[in-house]
């Protein structure tokens, strides 16, 4: 082995790691350099593997800030965020996206992280009735909002119609960009880009399906828009 | 991502206010680039000014028919669909179209995608030492890397990064106007001063101040509406970054005539570039496909390919005959 690959662990840079859910973006789903850097740094010390110390250092970074004259909001700042009709109220990091509020602190597993870069559209929701990409965008800033997520399109046992139609039609195959690609078919359906499989498929782009049931997803879109009106406006 | 203060305006004003009060601050308006590149470590503001509630997002008519204004913080979907910008400017709302997806134009803002920056890889990834952008002086990693989506006019030494913005080549296209407010108040930049070339300070993407922030952008009143189209080449056929594209509008008359005529290229270079070379070539002669060739000819005579990029200086000249060939080709 060769030393100089091995770096010590420098403090500096554990403070920069985000306890609200960045671990995983670069321990799983960072870019391959990002990752490769960081591991290269954690297999040199021992005490880096657990990760404890992690959100230690974190903590104390987050405290410093929180001491800062004039700071306008501390680092635990309080959040009112209405989901699927229900309130309520968290205590979070400014840093916690709408995503890791939904999964991590309220325990609403539907939206799901894909890439946690706006690139896969797993993590798709709708604001105010639209869809947008929740890994980009800060839990803090909703407040007031009207977020639907997976979770809240089906009455009890009544599926939605868009729900429905992707089971009809094998809209997936593992399953993991669904939730995503429901909530962006139910706001694709409500824009009136229904008008043709090719404007499915365009207006659907923001989704990207591993497994490739791109095919069905276009039927299933088609079929729910079908037994949806769209917005007259 | 590293912490920061979150604090939010609720008028331009106190947006101006707060990003004077402290260094390290930036506006947070709709994230889809800011919330990326802080997750990456590429961004680290100390404090973010959320600014998605200062009253700015309407399209509206100027009087006495200058054109049309759009506050900063409209949706860039809601632009797209405008009927105001539908029919005036249907170049801008195609390009706004040909963007990232529906969700990210649910959430970005016209100001924030005069704003966008690069997506060079050796700038996005911290991880990668070189890039003079994030770190001015440390080098270009993209000049003897990979640079596939890189520079090939405008670029320095430096620097080959492109801007990656669609609105921005319709908005070069149109001459808009970036209307910006400040401590000392407001002042005007015409899109054509508003992004900056490389140069030798590569880290710089424009000459907006870092105290000001962008409250408009005004449309003037162009006679294109008709004869206009947005041409957009990439990997795949959507959801994709430009390698080339081309903002067109043309006027003839009844002699074949070019009588006015404005391009832009997206994807060549650290600005969006209007091709007025190109332009001066066509004023005045016939419309056909000769002269698209020698004035796309001329506009790229000064482009500079690298390792793995000089396939974008016969993509760019064919990309601008195509779009020529199909704003000559429409009905006015």
């Amino acid at each position: 082995m060769n030393d100089e690959d091995f770096q010590p662990i420098d403090p500096g840079e554990l403070a920069g790691i985000d306890p609200t859910g960045g671990l995983d973006d670069l321990l799983i789903f960072g870019s391959p350099e990002t990752r490769r850097h960081f591991l290269k740094q954690v297999a040199g010390t021992s005490a880096a593997l657990t990760l404890g110390p992690f959100v230690g250092l974190a903590a104390a970074e987050v405290a410093e800030v929180a001491g800062t004259p004039g700071a306008v909001s501390t680092p635990t700042a309080s959040v009112q965020l209405k989901i699927n009709g229900q309130a309520h109220s968290l205590a979070i990091d400014p840093r916690t996206t709408l995503l890791d509020a939904l999964r991590e602190h309220l325990q609403m597993t539907g939206s799901k992280k894909g890439c946690d870069h706006g690139q896969c559209g797993a993590c798709t929701v709708l604001v105010n009735g639209r869809r947008i990409n929740s890994c980009l965008s800060l839990a803090i800033v909703h407040e007031g909002d009207e977020i639907t997520t997976i979770e809240g399109l089906a009455k009890g046992d009544e599926l939605h119609p868009v729900q429905a139609a992707f089971l009809e039609h094998d809209g997936f195959q593992c399953g993991y960009c669904t939730p995503g690609q429901i909530c962006s078919a139910v706001a694709c359906i409500a824009e009136g880009h229904t008008k043709s499989d090719a404007e499915i498929r365009e207006w659907m782009s923001g989704n990207l399906c591993r497994c490739g049931a791109y095919p069905n997803i276009v039927a299933a879109v088609k079929e729910a828009q079908s037994k949806t009106p769209a917005k007259t406006s | 991502m590293n912490p920061f203060t979150y604090s939010r305006a609720n008028d331009a004003a106190g947006a101006v206010t707060a990003i004077a009060a402290k260094p390290k601050t930036k506006f947070l308006g709709g994230g889809t680039n800011l919330i990326d590149l802080m997750k990456m470590g590429v961004e680290t503001p100390a404090q973010l000014v959320d600014i998605t509630r200062v009253p700015l997002a309407q399209v509206e008519e100027l009087p006495d028919g200058k054109g049309v204004r759009i506050g900063a913080l409209a949706r860039n979907s809601d632009v797209a669909e405008h009927p105001l910008i539908q029919q005036r400017y249907p170049l801008l709302s195609q390009a706004l179209l040909a963007g990232a997806s529906p969700q990210l134009r649910n959430m970005a803002t016209v100001g924030g995608n005069l704003m966008q920056r690069t997506r060079c890889y050796y700038f996005y990834d911290p991880a990668f030492p070189q890039c003079n952008k994030r770190n001015p002086g440390s080098g270009c990693g993209a000049l003897k890397g990979y640079n596939r989506i890189h520079a090939i006019l405008g670029q320095s030494d430096q620097c080959i990064a492109t801007n990656p913005s669609d609105m921005n080549v319709a908005l070069a296209a149109l001459e808009a106007v970036v209307r910006v407010q400040g401590p000392k108040g407001e002042r005007e930049i015409p899109i054509a001063d508003f992004h900056r070339l490389p140069g030798s300070a590569p880290n710089v993407d424009t000459n907006l101040k870092e105290d000001e922030l962008i409250t408009a952008v005004d449309l003037p009143a162009a006679p294109f509406a008709t004869r206009s189209h947005y041409l957009k080449m990439r990997d795949r056929a959507s959801y994709a970054f430009a390698i080339v594209s081309v903002a067109a509008a043309i006027e003839i008359d009844a002699g074949k005539k070019i009588t006015a005529v404005r391009i832009a290229l997206g994807g060549v270079a650290h600005k969006p570039w209007r091709a007025q070379k190109a332009e001066q070539q066509l004023l005045g002669k016939t419309a056909d496909e000769k002269t698209f060739r020698a004035a796309a000819e001329a506009e790229l005579a000064a482009a500079k390919g690298y390792a793995h990029n000089s396939f974008k200086i016969e993509l760019a000249k064919r990309s601008i005959v195509r779009a020529l060939t199909t704003v000559a080709g429409m009905t006015s």
